[in-house]
């Protein structure tokens, strides 16, 4: 479908880093990618746990205080439920199972995705000072650490949008 | 349903310029729609779209991500081969219909 103001570019923030987000984003981003959208992904706060090596593929979602989780079946999963050992992780272990069956790759070989249609990674330099995360915890796919001024810099542009995950 | 010719052969598509009927699909004909998106097709072009089309006819969901699995290319490869937007750009070329998945 031709458009009048196509969108040319987007810029993707993700601040959380539960499963559910970081897909969202990731999703997102490479969507943009394959429409030939320019991309760039900033991650910050709780999201960096998406571009950092060793917490990338273990993301976990919330099994408490999540309304809309249900059990198999169609059931609501009492809040309590959520509290048992090990219940994130099966919960987590099944999300990660239903998105491989639809051909959704885990964080990693998501962002090789990106990376290779060329869409950029970022992280967010005062969440990496807050966390105490070093550059070389960060994933091979991070283009750089950018303060939210270079941020804004890299957003620019005719037809750039920024979107909040 | 609109049609096109393309290498002298009327074909089928759809108001996007997909085929509606895979079997109309030649070589020949995948040469001319490439030229329309500004693309000279390789052998390299040639063995992707073999493999998308046999992925089509066998009632695969086609996704970027199956690139990497096809031992033709890998994903930035097929970046560099279909530029801009691969997948939609592969699929029209090699005569199937525009995939409907979201990655």
């Amino acid at each position: 479908m031709e458009q009048k103001n196509p969108i040319k570019k987007v810029n993707i923030i993700c601040a959380k880093g539960a499963i559910e987000d970081v897909y969202a984003t990731l999703v997102m981003g490479n969507g943009a990618v394959m429409e030939g959208i320019e991309t760039n992904i900033f991650f910050t706060f709780f999201g960096l746990d998406a571009i950092v090596k060793s917490r990338m593929d273990k993301l976990h979602t919330g099994v408490v205080g999540n309304p809309a989780l249900r059990l198999p079946g169609g059931m609501r999963m009492p809040t309590l439920l959520g509290i048992i050992p090990g219940m994130e992780a099966f919960t987590s272990w099944m999300m990660k199972g239903q998105m491989e069956k639809l051909d959704i790759p885990p964080v990693s070989e998501f962002l090789d995705l990106i990376t290779a249609g060329g869409g950029k990674i970022y992280a967010c330099k005062l969440a990496m000072d807050m966390f105490k995360f070093k550059e070389e915890d960060l994933s091979d796919h991070v283009s750089g650490i950018l303060t939210v001024g270079e941020f804004y810099e890299h957003a620019g542009g005719e037809g750039s949008q920024i979107i909040f995950t | 349903m609109a049609q096109k010719t393309y290498a002298s052969v009327t074909v089928d598509v759809n108001e996007e310029g997909y085929f509606t009927d895979p079997s109309q699909w030649t070589k020949e004909i995948a040469v001319e729609i490439a030229k329309e998106e500004g693309i000279t097709l390789t052998d390299q072009h040639f063995a992707i779209i073999e493999f998308l089309r046999n992925r089509h006819n066998n009632g695969e969901a086609l996704s970027i991500r199956s690139i990497n699995h096809s031992g033709v290319l890998d994903v930035k490869t097929f970046y560099q081969l279909f530029p801009g937007a691969p997948l939609k750009k592969a699929t029209k070329i090699a005569g199937i219909p525009k995939p409907a998945s979201c990655v």
